[in-house]
């Protein structure tokens, strides 16, 4: 399932509109995450404080989506693009990737609750695709 | 048996009173049919499923929709024993359907987008843990009379 040449358009457009409130999207995201999939925070133990609504949380939420963005610019080769962050992932984090999935699934509920008229089903299933993708790049060293 | 706290039974309630099942049940159902095309393998006899438009255009799949939104009340008013509440229908899906019961998962990410769209801020992590907690049960209880 790869990207068509209108999806990346699609893409690109959409992200660049909500750029503005990314680290919003990216905080609220993370806090979600981990409330609603208690699980995740097997990966935080190092940080004193896991509540959602926290420093830790919100600060590691806005660099995550800072790597969303950086996968966006990345659209035209995500493997090759990605390459520092999957080797980051694979040999130093090694998060499971099902939780790639998990985050992704977290993002885009935050997407329609913050752009509840622009995040079409149209939209929806072109940014799906994407984060999948990315979620492939990032485990593409893994094994 | 499933425990539901205070704050999750109440948040199910809550939901689901204000919600417009005639609204929401066509939305999700449709941005199913979009974003997990394969889905559109049940319906062969609703007409024209060619596009994103058409889809959401489709009155047999608003009609659907709606069907499907009515049978998840039935688990809004007895959340104590939704298994066997939805012991028949999951028969019904088995073995007169035959729907695969991953497509329940994906049709339940799709109404948590929806609501989320709808509830806006209202949509907090704490009210999204109990509304999936309880679409998860529902599609526990649905896929388990498969055999």
């Amino acid at each position: 399932m790869s990207l068509s040449a209108k999806e990346k358009v699609i893409v690109k457009d959409f992200f660049a509109k909500v750029s503005s409130r990314s680290d919003e999207i990216g905080a609220e995201a993370l806090a979600r995450l981990i409330v609603v999939y208690p699980q995740t925070k097997s990966y935080f133990g190092h940080w004193k404080d896991l509540s959602p609504n926290g420093a830790p949380v919100r600060k590691h939420g806005i660099t995550v989506m800072g790597g969303v963005y950086e996968a966006v610019s990345k659209i035209d080769d995500l493997a090759g693009g990605l390459l520092n962050l999957s080797e980051l992932h694979a040999f130093v984090l090694r998060v499971d990737p099902v939780n790639f999935k998990i985050l992704s699934h977290c993002i885009m509920v935050v997407l329609s609750m913050l752009f509840a008229e622009e995040f079409t089903p149209q939209i929806h299933v072109a940014v799906d695709k994407f984060l999948a993708l990315v979620a492939l790049a990032l485990a593409e060293k893994y094994r | 048996m499933v425990e539901w706290t205070d704050f999750e039974r109440a948040t199910i309630q809550s939901i689901f009173s204000k919600m417009d099942y005639d609204d929401v049940g066509p939305a999700a159902l449709s941005r199913c049919l979009v974003v997990y095309p394969w889905t559109q393998r049940y319906f062969g006899n609703f007409g024209n499923l060619y596009n994103a438009a058409a889809i959401q255009g489709n009155p047999m799949v608003a009609a659907h929709g709606k069907t499907v939104l009515r049978g998840l009340d039935r688990a809004v008013k007895n959340m104590d024993d939704i298994k066997a509440t939805y012991a028949e229908l999951s028969v019904l899906h088995s073995e007169k359907l035959r729907v695969d019961p991953d497509n329940f998962r994906l049709l339940a990410d799709c109404l948590t987008i929806v609501v989320a769209a709808r509830m806006g801020a209202d949509f907090t992590a704490d009210v999204q843990g109990a509304f999936q907690k309880f679409l998860a049960v529902v599609v526990s209880s649905l896929g388990r009379q498969y055999h």
